[in-house]
């Protein structure tokens, strides 16, 4: 049977006799905190500590000792310690000599104190994240030009493999919320219209609205949503393996390598994508057109003939290889971003999509706003 | 309840896919043993040791460890002697949003009731046994070099004084006298705590002066069990290599 673990004082004509019995393991530390705490320092004293009655230890048991020893020590009590087994006795020495000296404390600060300094923090991030961000489309506007110079640097079949992946492979999802959006306008626009007689005006508003805004800003919120992130990603997860740095001590460039072909590839398949979305999206609006308005596809496109003007459908299309820029930008930016915590690849993949989302919605903004004052 | 036998393998089989890695495996560790898995590159070192610790599901065979075969065991059984055990991974695999003593306590935060001062002072202490200086207590795993991760590594596999002590290259990436204070620590610790080791390891030193009996894996099958003294009397050339 194993004895329980204990703690026995008796009190001799020298000092005090400690005799410590039973299992000292992590499992009965509680108990034995207990009891140390009813041993009461007379000062300068002195305590002898039995140990022969130890039949199982460990590191715990062994700190607890060490703790409560050291602390009669510091009383000006004198300790010594018999009757240890050679294990113990070697374990205890080495806890003894790695026993820590001073607690490790953070340090607490005033809370007005922490509060401005992360506040300094922040504000200093921004600028360093900003400066760097310029030092990086700087850096890409001149790899992208050296690279219409000399196009053979242009890892093509990488950019193709990008095409295929965030271009080919998001066709589905876009072809899908395009012809939802153009159900979704078509039916509102279907009860107003519907009010003032004014049906086959369903054509103009379907048409233009996703032609020329709502279908290249939707195909490039799906994009950001999934190449942002997977590029922030895939360059975050390289860094931190050393690929990149492999990449370039091997004379790769990571631009042409990495950057570039994801580039080029938003660029090229955005436009295309943003075609497929304005067939989809104006097939949603004619689909309730024929259903709720009445107005049949042939009228529809005749109407779309006769009043749409092909300037909508190019200014939407334009528009797309600019938001492809800015999400392979962005994505890249953000990947190069990440160092080697892997609490930071999922830190700046969701700040890749949140800036590549906000960035596509305030550009078009913009663009929006310069075209009608230039009367486009 | 000498020679108490803490791990066998019987008849260990693993494929990855079409590709069989061991075919019938079988060796025997007993406690208080250090015992060193060795083999070349490719050999399944690492995936039998990650099949030790149910990281990885053997194709057949059994694996008793403590009594209990991994393979088979309910998730409770598991979860105890996942508690039972330290692993220290190749590369330390520490948490990377924890600072290193908050690395070092999380399993005695989560597994026991003991008191925050003395969690607090065994990991310091442990840290220090390992070799590192008290200021890397709250330090991220991001500012410590790799041989640094790897100490403080061990110290979070040895932070519940655990029975049996999986290592995975102990000492590879750590300079040579780091390398031998790593040797004489588990050497102590199983002096003093009776702890049983299982390492992958490649260090000829460690290999001469730590390991008490080896497996060398090859061709599927454990080519060799035994003493260093056993290896020595080898005629068989391709054993010879390991001898240096």
């Amino acid at each position: 049977m194993k004895k329980l673990p204990s703690l026995d004082v008796t009190q001799t004509y020298e000092g005090f006799s400690v005799s410590l019995q039973g299992v000292w393991v992590k499992e009965s530390i509680q108990k034995l905190d207990l009891a140390f705490s009813t041993l009461t320092c007379k000062p300068k004293a002195s305590y002898t500590f039995d140990l022969s009655g130890i039949t199982d230890f460990d590191t715990h048991g062994i700190m607890l000792i060490l703790h409560h020893t050291k602390k009669l020590e510091a009383q000006g009590c004198s300790i010594f310690k018999i009757g240890a087994s050679e294990s113990l006795e070697k374990l205890l020495s080495i806890c003894e000599l790695h026993y820590p000296k001073e607690k490790v404390e953070e340090k607490k600060e005033l809370f007005i104190l922490s509060f401005l300094e992360n506040v300094g923090k922040d504000l200093f991030e921004g600028y360093k994240t900003l400066s760097s961000f310029f030092a990086f489309t700087g850096e890409l506007t001149h790899f992208v030009i050296a690279a219409f110079f000399k196009p053979f640097t242009i890892r093509l079949k990488a950019t193709l493999y990008h095409i295929e992946q965030s271009g080919a492979g998001a066709l589905p999802i876009i072809l899908l919320t395009s012809f939802l959006i153009g159900i979704v306008i078509a039916y509102q626009g279907a009860t107003q219209l519907e009010k003032f007689g004014a049906n086959i005006f369903i054509v103009e508003m379907v048409t233009i609205s996703a032609v020329r805004e709502l279908a290249p800003l939707l195909t490039a919120i799906v994009i950001a949503g999934r190449s942002a992130s997977a590029y922030a990603a895939q360059i975050g997860v390289m860094k931190i393996t050393d690929e990149v740095d492999a990449m370039s001590s091997m004379g790769f460039s990571p631009w042409n390598f990495l950057v570039l072909p994801r580039l080029f590839a938003l660029i090229i398949s955005l436009p295309l994508l943003v075609f497929f979305a304005d067939i989809i999206s104006v097939f949603g609006g004619m689909v309730i057109a024929t259903t709720k308005l009445d107005v049949s596809f042939v009228e529809f496109i005749d109407r779309i003939k006769q009043t749409v003007a092909l300037k909508h459908l190019i200014i939407g299309l334009i528009k797309a290889p600019i938001f492809g820029c800015i999400i392979a930008t962005i994505g890249c930016f953000r990947g190069f971003q990440i160092d080697s915590s892997t609490e930071s690849v999922g830190k700046y993949t969701t700040i890749s999509v949140v800036n590549a989302i906000f960035w596509v919605i305030a550009v078009d903004a913009i663009i929006s706003v310069l075209l009608t004052e230039m009367g486009l | 309840m000498k020679n108490h036998v803490i791990i066998e393998a019987k008849n260990i089989v693993t494929t990855f896919g079409r590709n069989v890695i061991h075919d019938g495996i079988n060796f025997k560790i007993q406690k208080g043993e250090i015992f060193g898995l060795l083999g070349g590159s490719g050999s399944g070192k690492t995936t039998l040791l990650r099949e030790m610790i149910m990281l990885q599901k053997t194709r057949a065979g059994q694996m008793l460890i403590l009594g209990t075969d991994v393979q088979t065991a309910s998730s409770k059984m598991a979860q105890k002697l996942r508690q039972k055990w330290g692993v220290l991974f190749q590369f330390g695999a520490l948490f990377t949003s924890l600072t290193i003593l908050e690395n070092v306590t999380i399993a005695m935060r989560e597994y026991t009731d003991l008191p925050d001062w003395l969690i607090e002072e065994s990991a310091l202490m442990k840290l220090s046994m390992v070799g590192l200086p008290p200021k890397v207590a709250n330090m991220y795993p991001s500012e410590l070099s790799g041989g640094m991760k790897k100490r403080a590594g061990l110290a979070r596999a040895l932070a519940l004084d655990p029975k049996l002590l999986f290592l995975d290259e102990p000492t590879s990436g750590l300079d040579p006298q780091s390398a031998r204070a790593f040797d004489e620590l588990i050497l102590t610790l199983r002096d003093t705590l009776g702890i049983t080791v299982v390492m992958v390891t490649h260090d000829k030193d460690t290999i001469a002066n730590v390991l008490d009996r080896f497996v060398i894996l090859g061709n599927k099958i454990v080519l060799f069990e035994g003493t260093m003294e056993l290896l020595k009397q080898t005629t068989n050339d391709e054993l010879k290599k390991f001898l240096s």
